[in-house]
């Protein structure tokens, strides 16, 4: 047991937890039953932007854990495996063996336990929905000590509540998962460059459905004729037939291998609009008019943010904020204006992403929605932010839209009640497995999601 | 809980009259902030800033502290945690400049200035402390001054009370900082104020607002220090090392 400053991977609002990391459920329990007034919440890898992961004068338990048990069932594509093991450490077991996770976000650096707090997406959202849909059945800690076995069909309210619910209904402790089959380890890619917002949109809106994986770049620093410019990627698994002879030869091999990291200091607004301006341009103009078709590997695809380790130290010592929401289908003009107001800020995000949302997950607190969403980021000590934000929120709010709560780390609790019109649903079902309060985390307590 | 930019959403002000309080509290109004206890000898005379605060769509509440009664620190300062959780922002604003000229005759009034700055400081100071450790984050600001800094014969009690109370706070910043707690500790000159009205000013003074807006800064960045204006800080290196005879023949 010992006591450390925690943020989440944006490096701001820390606070100081008492941190113990226990293994195996007996001594989860443990741990658990000793957490004091301020209580407990599980923290994974650290990837959630804000402060999900940390509880200031509290018990925080650190479950990341690789040498967790992985039991993948080939006959009926499932695998069940320990909460505490990362998409890392289950692609590398599994990814040979011909199977890969049913969704990935921008980093394999998330526990499975991480992925089902979060309800995290992916690039496939619009074909395959969020995470939670994969997940046939789960195994809580609850707060008084008990352990169940919950999922769409038994207890479905708290399965539900648990999925996109931050953590807040207890610590999953295992999840079986359906996998998606892959005969290669490969993506077969088609890149074309957007000329502008609306035609980004448009072939978003009629190609989508062609492709499992779709997501758009977006130059967030272009303005005018160009705003909203972006290069647009699209993929399927590759088949053997797509690799070349080399490649075929072993069509599952898969390395994942991070070889660079940023430094651990980095001069102060290394990224502004100049920087991030000419990156952009250059990024944008490397990419091909027409769609180009290329076969990339899971990492260079999937995980672009783990192309270099440590990338958050880049923003230097002030940290970042992601802002990510999503706005129906049919707010395209909200879209744009959010769009509009960002370049017109010359805000510089060079990590700037758009995605077309498929139907969302049944989680009261799960974040995909029909629609746009638009993921960025930015230095959290640049001056005016806070305002800028709050202008963005209100025109996400006013045209039905709603925050990731993984990347959240300015939200009025107000923003969350209004984005997330089940809110009450969720407090119900936490009410019930958790009357007490147990579980508490400092993002829980700035959203008044807890009492 | 503060959120990435480092807004509050919950501010205690002990000192509710104060100026200085005021217009640091006042720069922290961000759409994050929900809750601000103002806490003072008089509440009724916050009323004003209570209502400004309040026709921006705060809660706010006012509490009788005097900080002359040590004993009710610990209670006073328990009950508002327990009332309205986390406080992220706690500004100790108040004290008393008191009247050099009558100590001859009422030794007891030097004694109250220093119990008023120092030892009021003191006991809530470490009040204050025991909550924001056990919340493991937080920012206390600390009304100080130039005067404690090489303190004038001219203004001995309220020079020595602010020497106290920034020497108590320093090792307060140093003790908080491994618990996630930021302590700024602000050091004005001369600063023109009810409290100071009918003084002459010194050299070097300053505004309301310059302080105000200096200690926003410096909570932002996580400074320690600050002194305001900034000049005062080389003056005072000077002044600190000024030789006694040189000293003593200054007309301060």
């Amino acid at each position: 047991m010992t006591t450390r400053l925690l943020t989440g991977w944006g490096r701001t609002a820390p606070s100081l937890a008492t941190v113990v990391a226990p293994r195996g459920e007996a001594e989860v329990r443990e741990a658990v039953a000793a957490a004091g007034r301020r209580g407990a919440i599980a923290r994974g890898l650290g990837r959630s932007y804000g402060a999900a992961a940390q509880n200031g004068g509290g018990l925080v338990l650190e479950l990341a854990d690789d040498d967790g048990a992985v039991e993948l069932d080939p006959a009926t594509g499932t695998v069940t495996v320990a909460a505490g093991v990362s998409l890392d450490a289950l692609l590398r077991r599994i990814v040979p063996a011909g199977w890969f996770v049913p969704v990935t976000p921008g980093t394999r650096a998330v526990t499975v336990g991480g992925a089902v707090a979060a309800d995290i997406h992916g690039k496939n959202h619009h074909v395959d929905g969020a995470f939670a849909t994969h997940v046939s059945s789960m195994t809580l800690l609850l707060a008084d000590g008990t352990v169940v076995e919950t999922g769409p069909a038994r207890d479905p309210d708290l399965f539900w509540a648990t999925c996109g619910g931050m953590g807040l209904t207890g610590i999953v402790l295992a999840v079986t998962l359906r996998l998606l089959p892959v005969a290669t380890s490969r993506v077969a890619v088609t890149t074309e460059r957007t000329t502008d917002l609306e035609d980004l949109c448009a072939r978003m809106t009629d190609g989508d459905a062609g492709y499992r994986y779709s997501v758009a770049w977006v130059d967030l620093l272009a303005r005018g004729r160009h705003l909203g410019r972006g290069v647009l990627t699209r993929g399927d698994h590759a088949v053997p037939d797509d690799l070349g002879r080399r490649e075929a030869a072993e069509p599952l091999a898969y390395d994942p291998t991070v070889r660079l990291a940023a430094p651990a200091v980095v001069p102060r607004h290394l990224l502004n609009p100049a920087t991030v301006g000419a990156f952009n341009t250059a990024w944008y103009e490397r990419a091909p008019r027409g769609p180009r078709r290329t076969i990339e590997t899971i990492p260079a695809f999937f995980h672009p943010l783990d192309a270099i380790g440590h990338w958050n130290r880049l923003y230097g010592r002030g940290g970042l904020v992601q802002y990510q929401f999503v706005v129906p289908l049919g707010a395209e003009a909200v879209l744009r204006g959010v769009v509009e107001r960002l370049a017109g800020d010359r805000c510089p995000s060079f990590l700037a992403v758009l995605k077309r949302f498929g139907a969302g997950d049944r989680g009261p607190l799960s974040f995909p929605m029909p629609g746009w969403t638009l993921a960025l980021d930015v230095a959290a000590d640049r001056a005016g932010l806070a305002g800028l934000f709050g202008e963005l929120d209100r025109l996400v709010l006013d045209a039905g839209g709603r925050h990731y709560l993984a990347k959240d780390a300015h939200l009025h609790p107000s923003a969350v009640a209004a984005g997330y019109p089940r809110l009450d649903e969720w407090r119900e079902v936490r009410r019930r497995v958790d009357p007490q309060g147990r579980w508490c985390s400092d993002l829980a307590r700035r959203l008044r999601l807890v009492p | 809980m503060e959120n990435a930019f480092g807004d509050p959403q919950t501010i205690l002000l002990l000192g509710a009259t104060s100026e200085l309080g005021q217009a640091i509290v006042a720069r922290f109004v961000t759409p994050s902030l929900t809750t601000v206890v103002l806490a003072g000898r008089r509440p009724e005379d916050a009323a004003p800033f209570a209502a400004t605060l309040r026709a921006g769509g705060l809660g706010v509440e006012t509490v009788a502290f005097d900080a002359v009664d040590h004993a009710h620190h610990g209670a006073l300062v328990d009950d508002v945690w327990a009332r309205h959780g986390d406080i992220d922002l706690v500004v100790m604003a108040f004290g008393v400049l008191g009247d050099p000229s009558t100590y001859d005759r009422d030794p007891v009034a030097a004694a109250e200035v220093v119990d008023v700055n120092m030892t009021g400081g003191v006991s809530a100071g470490v009040a204050l402390a025991r909550h924001l450790r056990e919340q493991g984050h937080g920012r206390l600001v600390v009304l100080s001054s130039v005067a404690g800094e090489r303190v004038r014969k001219g203004n001995a009690v309220y020079g020595a009370a602010k020497a106290g109370l920034d020497a108590f706070a320093q090792a307060l910043a140093d003790a908080l900082a491994p618990a996630g707690v930021a302590v700024t500790i602000v050091r004005p000159g001369f600063v023109a104020t009810k409290m100071t009205a009918g003084l002459r000013p010194a050299p070097f003074a300053t505004t309301v607002d310059a302080v105000a807006d200096a200690t926003l800064v410096a909570v932002r960045k996580g400074r320690r220090i600050v002194w305001v204006p900034a000049v005062l800080r080389p003056v005072f290196v000077v002044l600190r090392h000024l030789p006694t005879p040189i000293w003593r023949r200054l007309a301060l």
